[in-house]
């Protein structure tokens, strides 16, 4: 029987283990540029493992453009693990610092307020403007920085997004498409 | 033990059992030479007029002698010549380590004298590309390079060093471990347990699932891929396909992997395949792919491509299942580990009828038609006048169609073509790091006079070295290949493919100090081929061909397999 892969577009999260090495991050990220394919949002970070950095990209695309391009991601030298989650089965966060005008005191009380709302919080005062942080799912982020605009907002820093698996299940997990990808690997 | 960074290079090639380098020394690389002017007896440097030749010589070294090629070059403008090279390596899978060096430490990153960004420039078109900025990495480096570049999907790997870590007073532990032996050490342990160095472990139940396919179907095809050639898995496919009992469509990759003249031979498959294959594919009810990775000159229209069969893909790399062709199974390993299981208690099959009914659709052969020249005609006096198991290298476009139609191939390494990057001006490169690699076989290069333009100042690299190479140029005066898509697809607007201009190949040989020969009939050829096989030098055959000429049959890019658009 052929796979079937899903055609639909929707945001995959691709999470990679690599090797902490120069030039690691470009090599990974050239895979989606030489299709022309546009990341979402690449966040590269620390893990439990030391020299071991966990790179999570978010991609707009179908399943099968996901599958290959895990499956040549996972022949990569440095590249240790590589896991596809879709939204259901995991659990993504964003961080968001968002630098909001705030002319008077009405309108700093007003933001505190939506802040609170939010369970987000002020890090920063000055007379004529707050910042706040945000940590959440991005709808939620999304939705405050809305409730903000009214404000005018001056600057936003976010994260990009952060995923891991719902449950007991790992990345370092090795399940039988673990294995194939290892196999493939064999590259070596 | 101390030495000095440069010696252990050396030493790290010497334990690969590296006897011959190709190359072209310059700035930041002389440290290097320096150093292998000191092993000159252990290893032989070929000097070749330019980079990219060092690079297609290295590459035909490769595939013709299945070890792994070694091609040195300077910075800058040494490196982005070899790029042409590496990604011809590349794309077919060909195992090369490419050596470069950089400017120093602290010109780096400032747009120095031949400065450029080699690991960035390789990093698409190689496995690995290792920048060594600390020169006590070199043996750990240069041991991970070559297994990256030999194990599994063998490939190309570039290491470039900085030319301070090259230094003569840069000196390093170094201790001598064969690499048969090198597997111990910590960094091939750590290389080896995130991507294992040998696949053993090949399912079971995915080789007895394809078992119980075999043996319902009907009308079952074997494609021959170039993972046959590079796993030199030919004799294992060579059992299978007899137990099978199936027609063996062979892609040009695949050249070599089963004897061209076998009677289960359907001949070449895709673009430019025969009848048989073409309809065989589109007949057949299963479709078994070794080592194939269903490039668009195969599988032209992915959708109607083997649509009444089951397809079976056996291929080393995970990243190829799925890729171009769905597939209804797959198993990943090596060909040559994967057919011994499958060949293992697989019973005789007879496949009689389904076989009368595609092999007599292979190509009827041509009628002698001694007046005008007939590139078929050539290639058959090749064939007779030459020895079995002489080797062919080719360049691009029409004579390497011609060449990979009408002679046969019975051995890996025997043919060498550009088949995934097309790259024109591949062939003399390739026959000289072939005939390096086996001084004692003929070596003819079939070439397009577009092709041997390309790269034709590789002539003195033949002469200089003594290399009895016969290049035959099919001199049609058009870039035929090119020609023929605007003949049969753009209304004959011949846009800048025609070339009639010089050199005279013949002049051109003996200025290179080598014997040039020009034949205009069939008579003629098979005389310059005899007086070249004679000569003891090398040759150029110059013949001379109608720029009408084209390669049948062919079908369009894009269009069922069948949809033929020339007989």
């Amino acid at each position: 029987m052929k796979r079937e892969f899903n055609t639909e577009h929707k945001l995959y999260t691709l999470c990679i283990l690599v090797d902490d090495t120069p030039g690691v991050l470009s090599q990974v990220a050239r895979l989606f540029s030489r299709k022309g394919y546009n990341i979402e949002s690449i966040v590269s970070g620390a893990t439990d493992k030391p020299g071991i950095t966990r790179i999570s990209i978010e991609i707009l695309g179908d399943e099968l453009m996901i599958d290959q391009i895990a499956a040549q991601c996972s022949k990569l030298l440095p590249v240790k693990a590589v896991k596809i989650l879709d939204e259901e089965s995991c659990i993504r966060r964003e961080i968001a610092l968002i630098k909001v005008r705030a002319a008077d005191r009405l309108a700093r009380d007003e933001i505190i307020q939506i802040v609170n709302i939010f369970r987000a919080k002020v890090i920063d005062v000055g007379k004529e403007a707050l910042t706040i942080w945000v940590f959440g799912s991005q709808s939620k982020n999304t939705a405050l920085i809305e409730m903000l605009e009214d404000f005018g907002i001056l600057e936003i820093a976010k994260t990009g997004t952060i995923a891991i698996e719902r449950g007991r299940n790992t990345i370092y997990d090795n399940n039988k498409l673990q294995e194939e990808y290892d196999y493939g690997k064999h590259v070596l | 033990m101390k030495i000095r960074a440069t010696q252990a290079i050396m030493e790290c090639l010497l334990e690969q059992e590296v006897d011959t380098i190709f190359g072209y020394p310059g700035g930041t690389i002389l440290n290097l030479y320096d150093e292998l002017y000191h092993y000159s007896e252990k290893i032989t440097h070929v000097l070749t007029a330019h980079e990219q030749g060092a690079a297609h010589a290295a590459d035909g070294y490769a595939r013709a002698t299945g070890k792994v090629g070694v091609c040195f070059a300077t910075s800058g403008p040494g490196a982005t010549n070899l790029t042409t090279g590496i990604a011809t390596a590349y794309l077919d899978s060909s195992p090369v380590v490419f050596i470069t060096c950089n400017v120093g430490e602290n010109l780096l990153g400032k747009d120095s004298f031949q400065e450029v960004d080699s690991t960035g420039i390789a990093m698409p078109i190689t496995k690995a590309a290792f920048l060594v900025r600390d020169a006590q990495q070199i043996p750990d480096i240069m041991r991970q390079a070559f297994a990256v570049a030999a194990n599994g999907r063998p490939g190309p790997v570039l290491i470039d060093f900085l030319k301070n870590v090259t230094a003569p007073d840069q000196m390093i532990d170094y201790e001598f471990i064969p690499w048969r032996e090198n597997r111990s050490c910590a960094s091939m342990r750590s290389l080896n347990a995130s991507h294992q160095l040998k696949n053993t472990n090949i399912n079971q139940q995915d080789v007895d699932t394809l078992r119980e396919m075999i043996a319902e179907a009907k009308r079952p095809l074997l494609i021959c891929g170039g993972g046959v050639v590079r796993s030199r898995a030919h004799n294992e496919f060579r059992t299978f396909a007899e137990k099978m009992d199936a027609p063996v469509a062979i892609t040009v990759m695949g050249g070599g992997g089963f004897p061209g003249a076998h009677p289960l031979t359907s001949g070449m498959i895709g673009m430019h395949g025969s009848r048989a294959s073409n309809v065989a594919v589109d007949e057949c009810d299963l479709l078994i792919a070794v080592g194939c990775r269903f490039s668009d000159r195969v599988a032209l229209d992915p959708a109607t491509f083997a649509k009444q069969a089951k397809i079976v893909q056996i291929d080393i790399d995970r990243a190829e299942i799925d890729k171009n062709v769905l597939t209804d199974h797959h198993i990943i390993g090596s060909a040559r580990r994967v057919l011994e299981m499958l060949n293992e208690g697989l019973p005789q099959y007879d496949h009689t009828e389904w076989k009368q009914h595609i092999l007599p659709l292979r190509a009827p052969s041509v009628a002698a038609d001694s007046a005008h020249l007939n590139p078929q005609q050539i290639m058959e006096t090749i064939r007779l006048n030459t020895p079995e198991d002489t080797i062919v290298a080719t360049d691009v476009g029409q004579h390497q169609m011609w060449a990979i139609k009408h002679l046969h191939f019975n051995y890996p390494g025997q043919l060498l073509t550009s088949g995934g990057f097309g790259t024109m001006g591949f062939g003399l490169g390739a026959a000289i790091g072939a005939q390096v690699g086996n001084p004692g076989k003929r070596v003819i290069h079939i070439a397009g006079d577009g092709c041997f333009r390309m790269n034709c100042h590789e002539l003195c690299t033949v002469q200089h070295y003594n290399l009895p190479i016969i290049s035959v140029v099919f001199n049609n005066g058009t870039l035929g290949m090119v020609r023929q898509w605007q003949n049969l697809i753009y209304g004959s607007r011949f846009s800048q493919t025609t070339l009639d201009r010089g050199p005279d190949f013949v002049k051109l040989a003996e200025a290179y100090g080598l014997h040039g020969y020009r034949a205009t009939c069939l008579q003629e050829v098979e005389d310059c081929i005899r007086q070249a096989l004679a000569c003891g030098t090398g040759a150029v055959i110059d013949c001379v061909l109608d720029m009408d000429e084209m390669v049948r049959p062919m079908v369009a890019a894009g269009s069922p397999i069948t949809k033929f658009l020339l007989d």
